[in-house]
């Protein structure tokens, strides 16, 4: 029989070697997965993981869509160490989005080099407002965060939908739920020629250094952590509870914002009813394969913009559905979980009788 | 009279899915585990009745499948926590995640089928009696079951040694390990009861409520299940109340979009959402409450060598 034993310390191998784990076991569920489509999981293989990234036009789709991902997934982070549980950045996207798109439609024509950086700013503001709701619910009426920032991603949604219907539609589309174009001056500039990557990239390695920096070497940021490892310890040092969920919410709604704007002033270039493939909820997941550290937040964002990738060329290329992404999603965070368990335990074998002479 | 029997049945309607999920949850919670997987659980519970009733042409059939894939997938979240004793919070969110995409990829053929779904019962003579007959005898069979669960639930907590064992696992594992109860065995149970009656729920908007597959369709329905949960402070007559308020806000969307009103439908849309928002902060602004309430252990793993 075998038992699980507490290690008398958490193993730092395991901590790293777990997400690699997860990554493993999840393309073996890959290789058995395709084949039950009826494809050569080589040839799958190759579609899914190779294919999306052998030019350099792909290379830049990586970076591209692995950009929101680092930005939102390191403000979740600060939070997550703090045990502030805010799950609702696809929400605080949306409406970072809201607020940056809305001032490039409100500024729409004018050729300032101020327009993109006050789109970035209201972006910044808006998904850093959102989220205050659930910190302010949670530190005056303790109403969970998890179910408060959950439902506003709903709400966030539908006034986007309500917007690009109704009072920012363009007149000259044709009636499709969607603004007008922005403007020059309200995009962010190309930061590779032949690809789409933008300078998004830039302020998503800003962050991580930001937040590596904030978390790892400020004294606040080591509060949070303390607040998150050992509350009751937290509270008995002085360290204030409401302050660590405003901060955990806020940094996490504000990050979350900018990937909003980044994306309407990127790759989308207008309001259109969705403005995210799920990057905020995607986010969460990358914030524990990352290990909830913004070095490895880094390596699980291109891992994570690789399996969206990967998604669309199966798509194209075997007429698999791209909603497998979604699949391996969830499939590489239950690995993750599950093999974490040996950081804190090892197995051990105990032979039956042993136990049993024991107990007598 | 005839129209407000007609707007109880439809009130019945729209709260039923939340009786059921909310039920199981709470069962689930009674033993101390949190499971924030129920909104995967019932989509994965839809998907699959939905396939399996148009597959083989028998609503009931697909019902069946969709409990038992709601609990087929609460048993993966069951291994991860209980066994591998991993962080509920996260695994509960993971299994929302895969949920979401499972149903997605497996549901992609049958997105704009037809199929014949559950109808109401129609009694010859008692459905067809002025007002009683609507509302005794005309909504679907799936709301009767909805209320021999919540009776079953109801005393199964408060009525059985068994429900008094699994309370007590929830208030104090330590103490029911050391009285011999097998503390994860009985979590295991309490799991795979809260997925089976998640599945249903998602079987019952699939098949019975709105026979169809939309991707998502579920709509969110999986947290406020959640959050009814902590609205009823976990008592099941408490369950069932939340669940038809809620139904009636969910109603309310139609009701003023048939009666012709301008306003536009996003903001009917979030009512049920901002609502579940409001009533959350008003029953949670009593901490003390919450906390002689709620199951002493919920959300901590057990392990029983520590």
């Amino acid at each position: 029989m075998i038992r699980l034993e507490a290690r008398p310390e958490p193993s730092r191998l395991f901590r790293w070697a777990s997400p690699l784990i997860a990554a493993a076991a999840t393309v073996a569920i890959g290789f058995v997965l395709f084949p039950l489509m009826g494809r050569n999981p080589i040839d799958a293989f190759h579609a899914f993981f190779v294919k999306p990234v052998d030019s350099l036009y792909g290379v830049g789709e990586l970076l591209l869509k692995a950009s929101p991902l680092m930005l939102i997934a390191t403000g979740l982070a600060a939070g997550y160490r703090a045990n502030v549980w805010n799950i609702g950045a696809e929400g605080q996207l949306t409406m970072g989005a809201i607020a940056g798109g809305g001032l490039a439609l409100a500024l729409h024509g004018v050729e300032s080099a101020l327009v993109m950086p006050a789109m970035l700013v209201a972006g910044a503001i808006g998904g850093l407002a959102w989220a205050a709701i659930p910190a302010w619910l949670r530190t005056r009426f303790n109403a969970n965060e998890i179910l408060t920032s959950l439902m506003l991603v709903y709400v966030a949604t539908l006034v986007l939908s309500l917007l690009v219907h109704d009072a920012w539609r363009d007149p000259e589309g044709f009636n499709f739920p969607q603004s007008k174009m922005f403007t020059d001056s309200a995009l962010l500039p190309n930061l590779l020629e032949g690809t789409r990557l933008n300078a998004g990239f830039l302020f998503a390695l800003a962050v991580i250094a930001l937040g590596w920096l904030f978390m790892q070497k400020s004294y606040v940021g080591y509060q949070m952590r303390v607040a998150g490892l050992a509350p009751a310890a937290a509270n008995y040092a002085g360290i204030s509870s409401p302050r660590t969920v405003w901060l955990g919410m806020l940094i996490g709604g504000a990050c979350a914002g900018l990937a909003g704007v980044n994306e309407v002033a990127g790759p989308i270039g207008q309001l259109l009813p969705s403005v995210s493939p799920g990057y905020g909820f995607a986010a969460i997941i990358v914030a524990f394969v990352g290990r909830l550290n913004p070095i490895g937040i880094v390596f699980a964002s291109l891992l994570m913009s690789l399996l969206y990738l990967g998604g669309e060329s199966a798509q194209l290329n075997l007429a698999l559905p791209s909603a497998v992404t979604g699949l391996f999603q969830g499939t590489l965070l239950f690995f993750l979980l599950a093999a974490d368990v040996f950081i804190h335990y090892r197995w051990r074998r105990v032979r039956r009788r042993a136990t049993r002479s024991a107990a007598a | 009279m005839d129209t407000l029997a007609q707007l109880v049945v439809l009130t019945l309607a729209a709260g039923t899915p939340l009786v059921f999920a909310a039920l199981g949850e709470l069962v689930t919670e009674k033993s101390g585990v949190l499971n924030l997987g129920v909104e995967g659980m019932m989509l994965v519970g839809a998907v699959v009745a939905f396939m399996v009733a148009s597959k083989s042409g028998s609503p009931w059939l697909g019902v069946a499948a969709g409990t038992a894939a709601g609990a087929a997938v609460s048993m993966i979240f069951a291994v991860i926590t209980l066994s591998l004793l991993a962080n509920q919070v996260a695994t509960g969110l993971a299994l929302s995640i895969f949920g979401v995409g499972l149903s997605a990829f497996i549901g992609l053929d049958f997105v704009s089928v037809v199929i014949a779904g559950i109808k109401p019962l129609a009694i010859p003579g008692l459905s067809d009696l002025p007002v009683v007959g609507q509302l005794l005898f005309g909504h679907s069979p799936l709301v009767y079951l909805s209320f021999v669960l919540f009776v079953a639930v109801h005393l199964f907590l408060g009525r059985t040694r068994a429900g008094l064992v699994l309370r007590a696992v929830g208030e104090s594992p330590q103490s029911a390990h050391a009285i011999g109860y097998p503390v994860i065995a009985i979590r295991y149970a309490a799991v795979f009861f809260g997925g089976a009656c998640a599945g249903l729920a998602g079987a019952y908007l699939s098949v019975a409520y709105t026979p169809l597959w939309v991707e998502g369709m579920v709509a969110g329905r999986g947290w406020i299940a959640l959050a009814l949960v902590v609205f009823a402070t976990w008592k099941p007559w408490r369950v069932l109340g939340g669940a038809y308020l809620f139904g009636g806000v969910t109603l309310a969307q139609f009701q003023v979009q048939a009666m012709g009103s301008s306003i536009p439908a996003q903001y009917l849309s979030m009512l049920p959402y901002v609502a579940t928002i409001v009533v959350l902060a008003i029953i949670s602004r009593d901490a003390v409450a919450i906390r002689l309430n709620a199951p002493a252990s919920l959300g901590k793993p057990f392990h029983p060598a520590a």
